[in-house]
This record gives C-alpha cells, structure tokens and sequence, in this order.
C-alpha cells in the first residue's frame, strides 16, 4: 500500500455541483495508467486532487504513502497541465533553467529534457511562437525535470503529430519500465491500448477498470470505443 | 527561506521584462517626458515646479509598480503557472520575496533615471539629499509593489486588475497631503490618511525636499506597511482551489 496512488470515497462539489460523487481507484507503481472518458467526465479534477491543488469536500487521497498535498511530495510528482504552464515571454531554456532551479539539484540536465522531447534545436527560441505540439512538449520537459517518481499528465498528446505521440509513448513506457509510476488522461480511445491499465471514466464515476485485453474481451470486441459505449448502455 | 528559488524567481521577472523593450521603455521614458512637461507647465512658477516634480519623482514609481505588478502576479495566477509553481518546492514567502526582488532593481533603475534627469537637466532642486529621494522612491515604489500583488488576488481579470488604480490608490492620492495639507482636512478624513501607507511616503518625500523633519518615523511605518502587505500577498496564494 505504501507506492502509487490509492483514492477512497473521494468526493468533489465544484460550484455547487458535484463533480465526483464518490471515487474509488487504485494506481500501481512502475505502470502507465489511462483516465479515459469524455470531456466534462471528471478527468483534470481527479489529476489535480491527486496533485494536491483541488480542494476535496470528503474521501482520503494517498500519494506515494503520503496524503495528497504533503510538502514532501513536491519533489516527487511532475505534472502537466492541459494548459501548457510555462512562460511564453521567455525562451525554452528559460524556462527550463527557472523551474530547475526551483526544484535544486538535478538527476536529469536541461540539455538531455530537451532532447527527450526533442526541443534541442528551439532550445533558444521564445515560448510564445512556439506551435501549440512544441509548448505541450516544452510543459512536458518542465515536468520531467525533476526526475518524479510519478507523473501526472492531462493530455499530454492531444493535438501532436502522429510520430511525435508515437516517440512520447515510447518515452512512457521507458520511465515505466525504470519504475515511474505514470498517470495520463486522455478522451482519445486510441490511446487506451498504450497503457498497461485503464480507468474508463463519465459523470465523474468509474465506469470500469482493467488491462485494455481485459475490457475488450469482457465487452466481446475489438475496439475502445464500443467498449465505452457497451458500458454506458448497459448502466 | 532558501536564497536560490527567491532568485530564481527573481532573475525569471527580470529575464521576462528584458524580452519585453517596450515595456521597460514606458517605464523609463514616461516618468522623464512627464517630469518634462511639468518642467514646461509651471515654466514661470519655479517654486510650484519644484514641489510637485519633487513629490511625483516618489508617486511615479509607485504608481508604475502598482500597475506592472497587479498585471503580472494576475497573469500568473490565471495561466496556471502559480498553481504549478506552488507544488514544487518554494514557499509562497520566496516566491514573493523573488518578484520584491525584481521589481525592487526595476524600480531603483526607474528612481535613478528620472530622479537624475529631473535633478540635472530639468533644474528641480531640493534642499534635502538626492540619494535619500532616491531611497524613498525604491520605498514607494516597493509599496506599489506590494499593494499590487495584495489586491491582484481580488481582481479575475486585468480589466479588473487595472481598475484597482483609481479605487485604491487614487483616495490614498487625495488623502495623502499631496494636494491639501492634512492638518485643513476634517477630522474623519485626517484619522483616515493615518492609517494609509501612501500618507508616509508623500510625508517622506516631502521632507527630503524640504530638507527638515526626521525621516525615521515615516521609514519605519513605510517598512511595517511593506512588509504587512507582502505577507497579506503571501497568503493569498493559494495552493488548493475550488
């Protein structure tokens, strides 16, 4: 129990409505773990209560064998937010170097973040005439940075160029199989069979988990989206 | 309090404003073209010149840092770099001692410039030290500073956030002795400009021009104000929202 992510009764009320009714879900280390569901399913909430900046109304949330929000975890999650959180009035190794210098002492240089997500050559040039792939991958990079034990990624390839979102698969997979502990979110069913699990979510509530083999043949076919939706229509 | 990340955050503001010409300047080129209109305003009146260009070399600052701050700490708040900046090591205190920081030497570049073109070429002549006007200008505008980073967290927008000039700074002007003297003011008014900052930082200036009166009274409450104000600043970044 003491590694990855485990979410008991979670409830969250946003503006008077409820988001997330009530949550159960478990994330074990060293796997790439999907969040897959529509958008307005609850998706980024659940990201951010595990990251620790939403406020949650009930239910325990335990990260890494610490409460989510705990100041010794900072160090120990990166995320990724769908709205690329980086400076777009300062160059690529601007940012880089601020957000480095913020988390201290490094395991991984700038340099080779860079190259992982291969913004070596923009290295110099200004966030704000990056394209939309290049500053998802230049948010990605100040994730990275800090060599976290788990990631935490809303839809982190959502509009990339098809090779690109193949060699980011690849990168996953390696920080998995190093024993990172991935969490990404995604309402491209596609996607689900890059992951080792997944988490099928709507309206704020799992609508089932398992290894994507699992689910496809639990619901007799082959793909992702009538899986989704064999699951909505037998509620 | 960890000296690296205040810097770190210091040099990111500093770096941001450097790719940004325009803005360093209109904050530069503005105070001096203003200081020289009212050189030519009161072209025949050289004691009224000397009053007010001397007070507004203190208020240009403040007011510069007020709006270039609120702007700044609400588009950090709202692009979603805070809230990731929050989860990572730093306390909201160096995060708000980095951005004091840089807008600290911004605004010494500003008080040095404008004070020197104001006291040299424009003629204004005190009777009191120029590097103590110097001081009170980086004090007034550390104050802008501050009270704009206080008051951003109330603003959702920049349209919201520029309009805090006028609704806070602007009563604290008519307030502050600039216009009127505190002792003609009615009573309610006068306990009222006790109580605000900006009421010491015109006192301050004026008495740099004037060359008499103790500076020690109005520096201390200028330095409580400060720093109340960055600390109220500290606690409105907030880690977890709804």
């Amino acid at each position: 129990m003491s590694e990855g992510v485990h979410i008991a009764d979670l409830k969250i009320v946003r503006g008077g409505k409820t988001i997330i009714p009530n949550l159960n879900m478990q994330i074990e280390q060293g796997k790439i773990f999907g969040l897959l569901g529509p958008s307005g399913s609850g998706k980024t909430t659940i990201l951010r209560s595990i990251v620790g900046v939403q406020e949650i109304q009930d239910g325990s949330i335990t990260v890494l064998g610490r409460p989510a929000g705990s100041k010794d975890l900072r160090k120990r999650i990166g995320y990724f937010t769908q709205s690329a959180s980086i400076y777009t009035d300062l160059t690529c190794i601007e940012n880089l170097r601020f957000f480095a210098q913020i988390l201290g002492q490094l395991e991984i240089s700038i340099d080779e973040v860079l190259e992982l997500v291969d913004l070596t050559k923009n290295r110099k040039q200004l966030a704000a005439s990056l394209s939309g792939g290049e500053r998802a991958r230049l948010a990605l990079a100040t994730a990275l940075l800090g060599n976290p034990e788990l990631l935490i990624l809303d839809e982190p390839t959502v509009g990339l160029d098809p090779v690109l979102r193949r060699d980011l698969w690849v990168l996953f997979h390696e920080l998995a199989s190093k024993g990172k502990t991935l969490l990404i979110s995604s309402h491209v069913m596609d996607e689900a069979d890059r992951c080792d699990s997944l988490i099928l979510l709507r309206d704020g509530r799992v609508l089932a988990s398992g290894t994507p083999p699992a689910l496809k043949s639990e619901a007799g076919t082959d793909d992702m989206e009538t899986v989704f939706i064999s699951l909505v229509e037998k509620e | 309090m960890n000296p690296v990340r205040i810097w770190a955050v210091a040099r990111r503001i500093l770096s941001q404003l450097l790719h940004d010409p325009r803005t360093i300047a209109l904050m530069i080129v503005a105070p001096c073209l203003l200081m020289t209109i009212l050189k030519y305003v009161y072209q025949n009146q050289t004691p009224v010149f000397q009053h007010v260009a001397g007070s507004l070399l203190g208020i240009f600052p403040m007011l510069v840092m007020f709006l270039i701050t609120s702007v700044a700490t609400l588009r950090e708040r709202t692009s979603g770099t805070l809230e990731r900046l929050l989860i990572l090591p730093i306390t909201k205190f160096e995060f708000i001692l980095g951005y004091a920081s840089a807008f600290g030497i911004a605004a010494l570049i500003q008080a040095v410039v404008v004070s020197s073109v104001a006291l040299g070429p424009l003629g204004l002549t005190i009777a009191g030290s120029q590097f103590m006007l110097i001081i009170v200008a980086i004090i007034d505008a550390l104050l802008g500073m501050s009270i704009g980073i206080f008051v951003s967290s109330f603003a959702k927008t920049e349209f919201q956030a520029v309009q805090f000039l006028p609704a806070i700074l602007f009563p604290q002007l008519l307030l502050s002795g600039l216009l009127a003297p505190r002792e003609s003011m009615p009573s309610l008014l006068r306990v009222i400009s006790d109580y605000l900052p900006l009421t010491y930082a015109v006192d301050a200036t004026q008495k740099v021009i004037a060359g008499q009166g103790s500076l020690s009274h109005d520096f201390w409450l200028l330095v409580l104000f400060l720093f109340a104000l960055l600390g109220a600043g500290a606690l409105t970044l907030k880690r977890q929202t709804e």
